[in-house]
């Protein structure tokens, strides 16, 4: 009953669009094909051309504890240097259980996570029931590895729940699959795991753990340019996801967390007048 | 004392490292010209109001004054688009096609959020041989409010209330965050009629048509309203 052909798992023909679908042209269309590798090479960072400025740079973290996973992020997307938003949703609700979270690419993200949920859905209609965490993974995993070295650029976390509880894995370009506790993704990864693995417990209740999503993602946007914007916070639990912040400017929270310490918060704090 | 330096260059020659066989990226042909201009789409309660130069450029020379860069794809959405002009046509094309197979099957013009996610859908497509277009996608959502969606090269999409594409982008992106947002003013005066942001609108493409020679020649507006799409043209600067 599984629409499930081994001599083809895994491989990237597999998405080929099929003729029955000439006529439901809305449906997903096939999955882009490599023509010409050398157009797009990840590693010419011509200034003049814009076409090969997508949008990159980003800070998002997620960490398993006892109430389940929590996911934040920022909403910086930059076009080269020049910012082309504040606003992102870097976390995708793929479905009610099921959410993503987008660093890297954008396009590439948005496309593939919305093929994911397009897949899960298919899955749960044909089979009477909801995909695993595992096994959503691990489809995305094998659509990317078709694609390595073409030049797509995803680091993503897929973070949800099913019947064996709250999971959280790291997907990224280069076919790499983790499961894990603690995970940080996107160019200001590293201020963020500082924060993380300094505060974090399992134990932590759902106020402190999303304190603490917070205060990473504030500390990576302080320091990362390629980070800002708004922080946004999920929560995932065994009934599915609740968007716990929608968008909390970091500028506020910079002087908020200076207040808590009793300074300005102006970067002057020692009085020498540097400016 | 004598110094053979002949037979000393010769000596060092053999040595010498063999001048690799470097091919000078300048030269190599590329599909891609940048015909630039600038766009921008401002979405309000109840209208959109999108607005594009009419100049087309290629490098140093203007190839035309009055080439059009808005398209209306349904009675209540726009394409806006910036950057290679061959590409906006077959885009457009595209677009139009779908989107009036859609209308046939479906007995119903699409929303603008079905025509936003088609425009990524296609523009991902081609993910490794971009479109080079910068869209903007202006319309009317359910509710008959404005809404813009912004695109970058190869699809990413998100809703925003404005937005602006093409050579003048950081000019006038930054006005617009100052006057539609009151971003780094003291006393916020947020504009609210149609009138005070056609003005904003028109100041921010003479503004761009001074500061960026991609830009200029005429300025054409669209306003998408549940009642019909008005035109307007007002002329810019054409040196």
């Amino acid at each position: 009953m599984i629409d499930f052909d081994p001599s083809t798992f895994g491989l990237a023909h597999t998405y080929q669009k099929e003729d029955k679908d000439e006529i439901n042209t809305l449906s997903m269309p096939s999955a882009p094909q490599v023509i010409y590798r050398s157009l797009n090479g990840p590693t010419q960072t011509n200034g003049g051309n814009k076409l090969n400025n997508f949008k990159h740079g980003t800070t998002t973290l997620g960490f398993v504890f006892k109430e389940g996973i929590l996911l934040a992020v920022d909403s910086r997307a930059s076009m080269g240097s020049f910012l082309s938003s504040e606003q992102v949703r870097k976390v995708i609700e793929i479905n009610e259980y099921l959410l993503g979270t987008m660093a890297g690419g954008a396009a590439d993200c948005q496309y593939w996570l919305a093929y994911l949920a397009n897949h899960c859905r298919t899955y749960e209609l044909k089979n009477g029931s909801k995909l695993s965490v595992a096994a959503a993974s691990k489809f995305l995993q094998g659509i990317l590895i078709g694609y390595k070295n073409s030049g797509l650029s995803m680091g993503c976390m897929i973070a949800g729940t099913d019947l064996s509880g709250q999971h959280l894995y790291y997907i990224d370009n280069d076919g790499m699959r983790l499961k894990g506790d603690i995970f940080s993704v996107g160019s200001g990864s590293t201020y963020a795991y500082g924060v993380l693995d300094n505060y974090y417990r399992y134990d932590l209740s759902l106020d402190e753990a999303v304190e603490l999503g917070v205060r990473a993602i504030y500390h990576a946007t302080h320091r990362d340019t390629a980070s800002g914007g708004v922080v946004r916070v999920y929560h995932i639990h065994q009934n599915g996801w609740t968007k716990v912040h929608d968008g909390i400017d970091v500028v506020d929270l910079h002087y908020k967390f200076a207040q808590q310490k009793g300074l300005v918060g102006d970067g002057d704090e020692a009085k020498q007048r540097l400016f | 004392m004598y110094i053979p330096v002949n037979d000393m260059l010769k000596h060092f020659k053999q040595d010498a490292p063999a001048m690799a066989n470097i091919t000078h990226k300048s030269d190599q042909w590329s599909p891609y010209h940048d015909n630039s201009g600038t766009v921008l789409a401002v979405g309000i309660p109840g209208a959109v109001i999108v607005a594009g130069d009419t100049r087309l450029s290629n490098g140093y020379n203007i190839l035309s004054r009055d080439a059009t860069k808005l398209s209306q794809l349904t009675d209540k959405c726009v394409l806006a688009t910036a950057g290679q002009y061959a590409d906006f046509i077959a885009l457009r094309k595209f677009l139009q096609q779908r989107l009036q197979l859609y209308e046939f099957q479906n007995e119903v013009q699409a929303s603008t959020e079905t025509v936003a996610h088609l425009l990524s859908r296609e523009l991902y497509s081609r993910r490794f041989f971009p479109y080079y277009t910068f869209n903007l996608l202006a319309g009317l959502d359910e509710n008959n409010h404005g809404v813009v969606y912004g695109y970058d090269a190869i699809g990413s999409y998100d809703k925003m209330t404005y937005g602006v594409q093409g050579s003048g982008q950081e000019l006038v992106v930054a006005v617009l965050d100052n006057q539609l947002k009151g971003y780094n003013k003291i006393n916020k005066t947020i504009p609210q009629t149609r009138e005070e942001i056609l003005d904003i609108i028109l100041d921010c493409f003479s503004c761009a048509a001074e500061r960026d020679i991609h830009t200029g020649d005429n300025v054409e507006i669209l306003i998408i309203t549940a009642a019909g799409t008005e035109r307007i043209v007002k002329p810019l600067r054409k040196d």
